[in-house]
């Protein structure tokens, strides 16, 4: 799972207010190259929390990423490809994503976080 | 290349003209091909992947795979493996699945048609639309194209909603319970557009 889909993602449990950002639990790590697209990182950016995304990176073992950012930041060559590797090469194989109030562990196994509830969680 | 270019030559390629559903031929609207680039999708009851994989194909920058079942997903993760595509899974109930506002550009969809569990489309559809900003791609049995109108313009906040085509999917006797050796069902290609304008929520 890449750090981008955890940027999007919510503790789903019921009453939960504050179930953003999960925090991270870490196994393993992959690191997998992609081709870095400018378009999309610019378009990410805008809609990515950022803070969200600086301190799941460090969790992952990533600390290049500045603790604040703006749009300007984005005609650097260097930034842009700390952005993309912190947003679309690091990826959570084996750990867990922890709601941020109640402390419930989703497991997340070959990459793929299990976000199923419990009956008493729905 | 302009997105009106792109999607004047793909509206040009020939397409199925009875598709196979064991081959799994979804024909790929050109508004889908032509907006999938530079995107994030989501592909909800994934399954073994094809949508979302096709997305991939096509250029989509980023692709998420939702499913329930674990089985599904493990098969679509080897799937993606094969194509030497990444795509991200998340194993959830589409029900109480919690994302960001604007994160997902698009959703592509073959959900189930609510056959078995009743309500099970409209559950996907509503979710759909709360999630994407830009589309949602969907198909849905023929049969329900009104009520499916209806709901989506009324209750759950799409701007507009039309059939881009109508397709037959031969279904084979694939469970036990199946009588025939092969049936068909007249089903819709859907564009729904969310209406942005809506206050959001979590």
């Amino acid at each position: 799972m890449r750090l981008l889909t955890h940027n999007m993602l919510s503790s789903n449990i019921k009453g939960v207010t504050n179930g953003f950002p999960l925090r991270i639990e870490v196994e393993k790590v992959v690191e997998k190259e992609v081709d870095l697209n400018m378009d999309f990182l610019r378009n990410m950016f805008a809609k990515i929390e950022w803070k969200a995304l600086v301190e799941a990176s460090r969790t992952m073992g990533y600390s290049e990423l500045p603790d604040d950012a703006e749009s300007s930041m984005l005609d650097s060559d260097e930034f842009l490809r700390k952005f993309h590797h912190a947003l679309l090469e690091l990826h959570l194989e084996e750990g867990a994503l922890v709601c941020p109030e109640t402390g419930r562990k989703f497991p997340v196994n070959k990459g793929i976080p299990n976000m199923l509830l419990h009956e008493d969680e729905v | 290349m302009k997105l009106k270019q792109l999607e004047g030559l793909l509206g040009s390629l020939q397409q199925f003209e009875t598709p196979k559903i064991e081959l799994e031929q979804y024909p790929t609207g050109p508004h889908i091909a032509s907006r999938l680039l530079y995107t994030v999708v989501a592909d909800f009851g994934c399954g073994c992947g094809t949508l979302g994989l096709a997305a991939g194909l096509l250029g989509a920058e980023h692709v998420i795979g939702f499913d329930i079942d674990a089985e599904s997903i493990e098969i679509a993760s080897l799937n993606a493996d094969e194509l030497e595509l990444d795509m991200d899974f998340i194993q959830c109930d589409i029900r109480n699945l919690r994302l960001s506002d604007r994160a997902i550009d698009t959703v592509v969809m073959n959900p189930p048609f609510g056959t078995r569990k009743k309500g099970a489309d409209m559950d996907f559809l509503s979710m759909a639309l709360k999630v994407a900003s830009g589309a949602v791609y969907s198909l849905h049995k023929t049969t329900t194209r009104d009520h499916i109108k209806r709901t989506a313009l009324r209750e759950y906040n799409a701007s507009s909603a039309e059939v881009l085509s109508e397709l037959r999917f031969d279904v084979p006797q694939l469970y036990k319970f199946h009588k025939k050796k092969e049936v068909d069902v007249a089903v819709d290609l859907w564009r729904f557009v969310p209406n942005n304008n809506r206050p959001k929520h979590l």
